[in-house]
């Protein structure tokens, strides 16, 4: 008898905590949609576009309240809201997707079912199954962010030059070591060369560090791993006590490198979000994206491109890669408290260029940026070719390895290898 | 290549980080040690440390005291342990399971607060001074001017020196009281020692509270060294289950669990460290850095693999394993 009660008890209990799970997201999906109804009325797009449905696999859970999940379904909601739809009943959500192929499959299967008319996925893993399902369901629009995969109809893929804003970041960190006199900049990865993704964002960063400070090195831990808040935290402070940097950045979720350089006395620059709040003694300024700016973009398109077969035309094509220029990335206000004089100033100069098309990171020209005392900027181009080197370790000493250089005035590494197959670091990179 | 580094200061950091980090460890094996003694087997460590974490933080930060934080900590985890015991000692629910169960709810918990906290206001332990300096490092006089090992070793916060204080101490409270005399013999034969007059249900219980509020006190320790930013990811991040694992490694000596945590924490910071010893030592060490770091994720359950390979071909004699580990004691049955 005891033994049947103690049976039903652990089941009882496995049974609550997974109704707990199920109904804490659920309670959430009101609470977010409920603030976009009330300003509808006025807007002319909504009137003719009230049974129009989006539809969202996340990877994390849609009541996350920071990070990559976050980010998106902040941008999506933003988004919807400025478009005058309703969140409540014209965002319908699968979250906690993992990147599994079924599982995708099923998500899509069931957005679909919902009637929505436009699918965003957020994670890379996503790819073969939205491109599978994007053939499936012709009538439907899909939208994969940080893959390759797309066709020429209902299928795009999304993704924002973070280097352009990692370059400006470079910048608050180079003019802070020359503040400091401490030439090693310090870098918590989440990888390093394996993927473009990382390996751009690092040498977007050093090379706004360099435009600066051209005897700073940027000291790159890679963690192997996206997401690992007890190593972004321990590697930061190994950043700083072993190879002595007094400047963290870092592409990895927490604000973790942020706070172990607040408790070690140095500073840092921040990914994702502004980390002022997590450091405020420490933070400079973050690289930031602002998802809102692609999903508005996206959803108007699709409400007015007349029909699922005309999306990727009306995106312009295929891949979305939107930057400074269309503020989909940024950096995040400067932290008054910590940057170096002239920050401010040295950083909109260089963003003008960047926005004015009149150059970019990877066009083979460096920049020199210097602050005059009157707290102005000068920026000055070099005609030094970009030097980009792997090192390898061979028997115990670092070699160089694919020795790349892209020449002074020629033309800019393509896009497809800034996103695709950016496997090396830029000359005064190195691995710690 | 590389910034000219301070050869010993590498050194010393590695030391100085094996204790930090791994200090966690310490806490769950030694509370996992107790209650394995008293003849249970609880594979819930990760999620009562989770639960002890979550809950001494908050606390702790409101009452801004690392002793409230403690005392919560303690008694979150103790309370798991309530569950644990009136299920698998009263009810007599399979232990495993039970454990297994227990893991998956803390982690729930620790989530389902965490995130409810943060969605009204989460304490930043930036805000809350009395915990950050409580949290400090407090060097032991005379020991911690040694060079290397000083810094190393005896330059720590209070939850490590406790960590090891509590361990000494349940070696001694194991090995020479009489308390702990009862607590081996209910391990060993639950009913010899109820025949000899020993409450069995009480000893079960008290140390089954008692070891889960240990643990809760690791998981609040991962917590602070987290500076208490809370995120997707859990704090306890599979610590939990190393300690399950440790206790093995240890043969059940909370005197041993010390230099276990210690071995296996220097693996465990290989991965953090590693490249700078390389940077550091050139020429010793220099395929450390050659290493993958994928590796280096894996070393510390590699580790546990073969640690537990070797334990199970180790003979029984001299063994700490408690003989009734995991059955259950139903008195009507003797």
């Amino acid at each position: 008898m005891k033994k049947i009660l103690a049976m039903a008890l652990a089941l009882a209990m496995t049974v609550s905590m997974a109704a707990c799970g199920s109904s804490g997201s659920n309670s959430s999906a009101g609470s977010a949609g409920s603030a976009g109804s009330a300003g509808s009325a006025g807007d002319v797009s909504s009137e003719g576009n009230a049974d129009f449905k989006v539809g969202a696999i996340y990877i994390n859970s849609k009541s996350d309240t920071a990070g990559y999940t976050y980010a998106h379904n902040h941008g999506i909601t933003t988004a919807m809201e400025e478009l005058g739809l309703d969140t409540a009943t014209q965002l319908v959500i699968r979250d906690e997707v993992l990147e599994d192929y079924d599982a995708v499959a099923t998500a899509v299967d069931t957005l679909v079912g919902e009637g929505c008319n436009i699918i965003f996925g957020i994670s890379f893993g996503y790819m073969q199954a939205m491109n599978d399902k994007a053939a499936e369901y012709p009538d439907v629009m899909f939208s994969h962010a940080t893959g390759y995969m797309s066709n020429d109809t209902n299928f795009n893929n999304y993704f924002g030059r973070a280097y352009q804003a990692r370059y400006l970041a470079g910048i608050a960190a180079g003019l802070k070591s020359l503040e400091m006199g401490n030439n090693n900049v310090g870098y918590v990865a989440a990888y390093g060369r394996q993927y473009a993704e990382t390996a751009s964002g690092i040498n977007g960063f050093a090379l706004g560090v360099q435009a600066v400070n051209p005897d700073a090195v940027v000291y790159v831990k890679e963690l192997g791993n996206w997401a690992d808040e007890v190593n972004e935290s321990a590697f930061a402070k190994e950043l700083i006590e072993s190879y002595n940097c007094g400047v963290i950045s870092q592409h990895c979720d927490s604000a973790q490198p942020q706070i172990a350089a607040q408790d070690a006395g140095v500073f840092g620059c921040g990914y994702n979000s502004d980390m002022t709040a997590d450091a405020p003694n420490a933070h400079l300024t973050a690289a930031i994206w602002n998802w809102d700016v692609y999903y508005k973009t996206a959803i108007e398109a699709a409400m007015t491109c007349g029909g699922a077969e005309n999306f990727v035309t009306a995106m312009g094509g295929p891949a979305y890669y939107g930057g400074l220029k269309e503020n989909f990335v940024d950096v995040s206000p400067l932290n008054e408290a910590t940057v170096a004089q002239g920050t401010q100033a040295a950083i909109d100069a260089v963003r003008e260029l960047i926005v004015s098309g009149a150059w970019d990171v990877f066009s083979g020209v460096k920049l020199h940026v210097t602050v005059n005392e009157d707290g102005t900027a000068t920026v000055e181009q070099e005609e030094a070719p970009l030097l980009c080197d792997g090192q390898e370790l061979v028997d115990g000493a670092l070699v160089e390895r694919d020795a790349q250089v892209v020449e002074a005035g020629g033309p800019s590494v393509e896009d497809g290898v800034i996103t695709g197959t950016m496997n090396y670091f830029v000359e005064g990179v190195e691995d710690a | 290549m590389g910034p000219e580094m301070d050869k010993l200061g590498v050194v010393t950091t590695f030391l100085h980080n094996i204790v930090v980090y791994n200090i966690p460890l310490l806490y769950g094996t030694v509370g996992e040690i107790m209650v394995e003694k008293s003849g249970s087997l609880n594979l819930g460590v990760e999620g009562i440390m989770a639960v002890g974490a979550i809950f001494g933080y908050i606390v702790g930060c409101y009452a801004n005291s690392l002793g409230v934080g403690i005392l919560t900590a303690f008694a979150a985890g103790a309370l798991c342990g309530l569950l644990f015991a009136v299920l698998t000692v009263s009810l007599q629910a399979n232990q495993n399971i039970t454990g297994l169960t227990l893991t998956t709810f803390g982690l729930g918990v620790y989530f389902f607060v965490g995130n409810g906290v943060k969605a009204v206001r989460w304490p930043a332990m930036n805000d809350y001074p009395a915990i950050k300096e409580g949290f400090a490092d407090i060097a032991i006089p005379g020991l911690s001017q040694l060079p290397v090992v000083g810094r190393g070793l005896f330059d720590h916060n209070l939850l490590v020196y406790l960590g090891v204080a509590v361990a000494l101490a349940m070696w001694w409270y194991l090995r020479y009281t009489r308390p702990g005399l009862r607590l081996r013999a209910v391990g060993e034969n639950p009913a010899s020692a109820d025949s000899v007059g020993v409450n069995v249900k009480r000893m079960k219980y008290l140390h089954i509270c008692l070891g889960c509020g240990i643990m809760g006190v690791g998981g609040y320790y991962m917590g602070l060294n987290m500076s208490g930013s809370f995120n997707s990811s859990c704090w306890i991040n599979g610590y939990g289950w190393i300690a399950v694992a440790l206790v093995i490694f240890a043969n059940w000596n909370p005197a041993l669990a010390i230099l276990g945590t210690f071995i296996f924490g220097f693996f465990n910071t290989l991965r953090v460290s590693g490249s700078s010893l390389a940077a550091a030592f050139p020429g010793p060490l220099g395929w450390l850095a050659a290493v993958p770091s994928q590796l280096y994720q894996a070393l510390p359950f590699l580790i546990t693999a073969v640690v537990l390979v070797l334990t199970s071909v180790r003979k029984r004699e001299g063994s700490g394993l408690p003989a009734s580990l995991g059955l259950n004691y139903f008195r009507e049955e003797r």
